[in-house]
């Protein structure tokens, strides 16, 4: 088991050095940011004054050095744009994006298992049909089109709901609902997949055969063998969602992560940036060894 | 007339396959009383697990469809219950073991909470389901029951598991116990123990004991009355060693016929230079060794049997010698060379000269080709061979050397049968005029009637060729027909090798004698002498 | 009974004959590849026969309601904030829509597939780096790296392309990669190796054919996908750039008259919800076509079983 965390650990230890190397230079490629931040007219002094407070001045490579120090001790740098501490800035934002990622993911999952279950046990009836309609609306739909329409029938037309922000909870009403569409889609397909090889398992044979009942059958014995395919997808949409939902962000003026990192590249704002990403890179390594725990409990076979 | 125990009236079943309907049984009646043993034998496709799903409510509508028939238990007709009260009588008054029982258990449950599940559901309470099981355990032969209700099922070896099926099944004392061919993807030792098994519950319990198989060996071993069955339809049904003596139907006739093991043994062939030695080969893996100082000669046109159980390093012998794997050690010298030593030129140009037969010809032959393809792609690999003119003439006459028909050559693997299927192997086989083929276990996935046709057929193209054979088998009766020398093998290692004769009627080691001894015979009368026999050693 | 006909000829005109027979057993699959088409025609000759309406501004026609076909049948879809008739430009727009889709999932199939290929037959170091190279780019937000690409480079086609292109590759690599280990193992191929076929054979006479078709079903699944991701770039306003015009944008541009004109943004993304359903739709039907253990459940005709 220790050996497994070590490893995993160096695994994305490894690919975040990859992504923060590249995410640095490749930033900085972008620009320089004293254009974007002092007025065209400004003075040659108020330039360099600008560059030398933000250490842009040094070759690049002793500016990454100069990073590494600073990242060893925990500090992300401050953000250009906003003068605050890039670690702040991100956890503010981050907060809004986790609870909104998991919230939708536990309506997600509850809701395509129920359906999907249902539907696995009753190849081509109703609950099959409207599983195989919504799966396939998921992977159709562009959700920044269903967020744009679902804005006009919902808050212009009906008023029912407001338009952006966070403040109530019924502000939270449509990001969620728009979020919820894809992932839903996907997972209730694996869902059933997952559940009709598993109902047509020997294993169901032999529950039958002992006199078990029908509804043991499908959620003790068939569910939780079906569960392992589904808890992949379920990490990968998470994941996704982690990184960012930038769509759902703008369109209702959510102050997440995604729309925080597109913000910060096109405001050349780079520790915010490198400190996003590795605040997202952190989260998805302990939400994937949370994956694996559920694994090995799931499936006495699997043992790290 | 209620006075047995369980019967089966006039049954229909039809399943609606895309197809169109197919007829899994039609007109089917038998009868089981306590304390009797009821074989049902028939190959695949016979229709002899459908009464069984029938009678445990595992069949399912659509697609199957119960189109008449009655199914009486204890008086009453199951068919006419409701679900629920079938659901009282499965586990409780009839159980039922399986085929591969790694499958038939649930990979992700305690073998202990399994067992129990069966007592709780029929009204047990947890506390005394539990005491239970351990018993249980112990009368089926799980060592250290107490450590092993809390073990998994992968936790056992495949004979432990059929037995914890078997625990499983007999938690509630059940009248009948059905038991789907519940030995066949075991080793034939452990067949032995669990029939064993079986035979005593059953004597002590005194319950009626209905086994289904395709093994005329079973049923000489524990069945008192059979049931034959062909294509849907009972062809025969008697005591069991009445239906053996005197078969009346042409198809139990031809399936008695075709048993392995009652021809004419070879006496061998003439000694000489042998075509191919194989001198100390060892394969590892890892710290594994699954080869430990193999040797031996093949002489040409002889055919040497290699058996062996599982593990016993008989396919990694096939695997090393064509180069599949890599050996880890010795030599095999062929005209000369060492095979395992040969450079990649070299190596292309033996694989004409050494081919082989795999197990399962639906996974043998891609898919995706027509047996043209599949035939002729030799040629394109070794060009030479047969001129692309006579291409479509040749694969027409391979075709018809193996017992099929020219016109097959358009045709996909998967139109075909099994038994034809494996011929087509065979054709592809030949196409390269090799002077070794590899049989590795060539018939085992093959009904009986159909191996014993595959089998002829290898002889023949002996015969006219005079190909040799390394044949690989588990069961030994496959090969008593048609090896000239028999190679033993266990853990590895050669355990005896000598002439078909010798290791038939004088096998020397303990090992070959206690396969021998374990193997069944198709003759009720040889198996009950066995079995005395086994009982007086065993007292 | 030997045919006289050539087997190779007789085959390659029955194949085609089959797809149109099993396509016509799917009324779904057979919608979808209609309307495909349609897409694929609007997208080949759209800008060389309505390019110039498209582009022509007429004031009167500004937000233009739709289903008024008094400024012409051009104008059926009403006109947009400048007054262009909206049919004309989701009809030009579909070229780039999919010159961008279609690039993209040529160019990720073919190197996905082919290093999932080379990495899947190699023992070696290959085996190994390989499907570090997927995990390193899996791990890259996509959006991230396309802001900073295009933000960097000019977000014309060609980079579009690329930058999706790259962040499609690990789908192929993967897939290619654990089918080949899979199908390394099966019989036939071991059978081939007796033979003494040679490796080239055995990966595209063996394998390449038996993984083309999942391939091919994933591509299609993905050319939806991929629209996708490019609308989204479009919209956010990092992808196309005015004057040129996909799908994407179009929403994106009628965003800010949604009270007032919902047509703007309705319209394409309905043609964006048509043409992915579709492609949607022939993936599952290829799933079944293409797979000759499967294909029967066409063959046998509408009939629906279970």
């Amino acid at each position: 088991m220790r050996q497994f965390l070590a490893r995993r650990a160096v695994a994305s230890l490894v690919s975040l050095a990859f992504l923060v190397i590249a995410v640095f230079f490749l930033s900085r490629l972008t620009g320089d940011p004293t254009d974007l931040y002092l007025p065209v007219d400004a003075s040659l002094e108020a330039r360099e004054q600008f560059r030398q407070l933000h250490g842009l001045n040094d070759p690049l490579i002793v500016q990454f050095w100069h990073y590494l120090k600073d990242l060893a001790v925990l500090d992300f740098g401050e953000s250009i744009r906003r003068a605050r501490p890039a670690l702040d800035v991100v956890l503010e934002a981050f907060q809004w994006t986790l609870a909104l990622a998991l919230s939708t993911m536990a309506l997600v999952t509850v809701s395509a298992i129920v359906m999907g279950a249902l539907a696995a046990f009753h190849v081509g009836g109703v609950f099959d049909r409207i599983a195989t309609f919504f799966s396939l609306i998921g992977a159709s739909a562009p959700d920044f089109w269903i967020a744009i329409v679902a804005i006009v029938v919902f808050s212009v037309q009906l008023g029912w709901l407001p338009t952006s922000g966070t403040g109530t909870p019924l502000h939270w009403v449509l990001p969620i609902a728009v979020l919820f569409i894809r992932p839903f889609g996907l997972i209730l397909q694996v869902v059933r997949g997952s559940m009709i090889t598993a109902l047509g398992s020997a294993y169901v044979k032999t529950a039958r055969a002992k006199g078990v009942a029908a509804r043991p059958i499908i959620f003790v014995h068939a569910l939780r063998n079906a569960m392992l395919p589904v808890i992949t997808v379920i990490g990968d949409q998470l994941a996704g969602m982690l990184n960012g939902v930038v769509i759902v962000e703008t369109v209702f003026g959510f102050p997440g992560i995604g729309k925080l990192m597109i913000d910060s590249i096109l405001q050349r704002d780079f520790s915010v940036i490198l400190a996003s990403i590795i605040v997202t890179a952190m989260a998805i390594f302990i939400m994937n060894l949370l994956i694996d725990m559920a694994y090995a409990v799931l499936d006495p076979r699997i043992r790290y | 007339m209620a006075d047995h125990l369980l019967e089966v009236r006039n049954l229909s079943v039809t399943f609606h396959t895309a197809r169109g309907p197919v007829h899994a049984v039609r007109d089917v009646n038998w009868h089981l009383d306590r304390g009797e043993v009821l074989a049902i034998l028939g190959e695949s496709g016979s229709g002899k697990s459908v009464s069984a799903s029938a009678i445990m409510d595992l069949i399912d509508c659509p697609p199957g469809e119960i189109t008449s028939g009655r199914i009486l238990f204890d008086g009453r007709d199951l068919l006419t219950m409701s679900r629920e009260e079938r659901r009282h009588i499965n586990g409780k008054r009839i159980a039922m073991i399986f085929q591969d029982p790694l499958s038939h258990l649930n990979p992700v449950y305690t073998v202990g909470w399994q067992i129990e599940e069966t007592m709780v559901i029929h009204g047990t309470s947890r506390q005394e389901a539990r005491q239970t099981t351990v018993d249980l355990l112990r009368k089926v032969g799980i060592p250290d029951p107490e450590a092993s209700v809390h073990k998994y099922p992968h936790q056992f070896s495949g004979g432990q598991r059929q037995r914890l099926m078997i625990a499983m099944a007999l938690a509630l004392r059940p009248d009948v116990l059905i038991a789907d061919e519940p030995t066949t993807a075991l080793d034939v030792t452990v067949q032995a123990q669990i029939l064993a098994l079986l035979e005593e519950l059953q004597r002590e319990t005194g319950m009626g004991l209905l086994i289904i198989t395709h093994d005329l060996g079973v049923v000489a071993e524990v069945a008192d009355r059979v049931v034959v069955m062909n294509a849907g339809e009972i062809v025969e049904a008697g005591e069991a060693s009445e239906v053996y003596h005197n078969p009346k139907h042409p198809y139990t006739r031809k399936l008695i016929a075709a048993a392995p093991g009652q021809g004419e043994m070879s006496s061998g062939v003439e000694e000489g230079a042998p075509l191919l030695s194989l001198r100390n080969v060892s394969k590892r893996y890892g710290t594994f060794e699954a080869l430990k100082g193999v040797s031996f000669d093949l002489m040409p046109g002889e055919t040497v049997a290699v058996v062996g159980e599982s593990g016993s390093g008989k396919s990694t012998t096939a695997k090393v010698l064509l180069r599949l794997e890599e050996a880890s050690g010795g030599s095999a010298i062929y005209k000369g060379r060492d095979l395992f030593t040969l450079s990649p030129r070299e190596l292309y140009e033996m694989r004409r000269d050494i081919q082989m037969v795999f197990q399962d010809p639906t996974q043998s032959l891609n898919p995706r080709m027509s047996v043209y393809a599949l035939i002729s792609e030799a040629w394109v690999i070794h060009p030479g061979i047969v001129e692309r003119s006579r291409w479509r003439a040749r694969v027409a006459e391979l075709l018809e050397q193996v017992g099929l028909l020219p016109e097959h050559m358009y045709r996909y693997p998967h139109q075909f049968s099994g038994g034809q299927r494996q011929r087509i192997a065979i054709a592809r086989a030949l196409a390269l005029e090799p002077q070794i083929i590899v049989c590795d276990e060539a018939v085992s996935a093959l009904d009986v009637s159909i191996q014993a046709q595959v089998i002829a057929l290898l002889d023949r193209l002996q015969d006219e060729l005079g190909i040799s054979f390394i044949f690989i088998a588990h069961d030994l009766p496959v090969v008593r027909d048609f090896a000239d020398r028999v190679i033993v093998m266990q853990g590895g290692r050669i355990v005896e090798q000598g002439d078909v004769r010798q290791i038939f009627e004088a096998p020397r080691e303990p090992y070959t004698q206690a396969l021998l001894a374990a193997s069944l015979d198709p003759d009720p009368e040889i198996q009950a002498e066995r079995r005395a026999r086994r009982l007086e050693a065993a007292e | 009974m030997v045919q006289t006909t050539p087997l190779r000829e007789a085959r390659s005109k029955g194949r085609l004959a089959t797809t149109w027979s099993l396509l016509c057993a799917d009324k779904f699959a057979l919608a979808a590849a209609i309307i495909l088409t349609i897409v694929v025609l609007c997208a080949v000759f759209g800008p060389m026969f309505l390019g110039e309406q498209a582009s022509h501004q007429n004031l009167r026609g500004r937000n233009a309601p739709p289903f008024d076909l008094a400024k012409g049948w051009l104008y059926v879809l009403g006109g947009d904030q400048l007054g262009r008739p909206l049919l004309a430009r989701i009809v030009v727009a579909a070229q780039n829509t999919m010159a961008i889709a279609t690039g993209a999932v040529l160019a990720s199939m073919t190197i996905g597939g082919t290093l999932g290929l080379i990495a899947g037959n190699s023992r070696g170091r290959a085996g190994q780096i390989i499907p570090r190279l997927a995990d390193v780019i899996m791990s890259f937000p996509s959006l991230l790296l396309a802001v900073i690409v295009l933000y960097m480079l000019e977000p014309s086609v060609k980079n579009i392309i690329i930058v999706l292109a790259i962040t499609r590759i690990p789908v192929y690599l993967r897939t290619t990669r654990a089918e080949i280990l899979e199908i390394r193992e099966r019989m036939f191929v071991q059978a081939a190796k007796v033979m003494g076929a040679s490796e080239f054979r055995i990966v595209f006479r063996h394998m390449l054919p038996v993984i083309l078709p999942t391939l091919i079903t994933i591509a299609t699944l993905d050319f939806a996908f991929v629209m996708l991701a490019e609308s989204s770039l479009s919209f956010l306003g990092i992808g196309i750039q005015p004057p040129e015009i996909t799908w994407g944008l179009m929403v994106s541009q009628g965003r800010p008259y949604l009270t007032t004109a919902w047509w703007l943004s309705f319209w394409p993304g309905l043609a964006i919800i048509l043409a992915t359903l579709s492609l949607n739709l022939l993936s599952n039907w290829m799933r079944v076509a293409l797979d000759p253990q499967q294909r029967w459940r066409l063959e046998i005709g509408g009939r629906k079983n279970g």
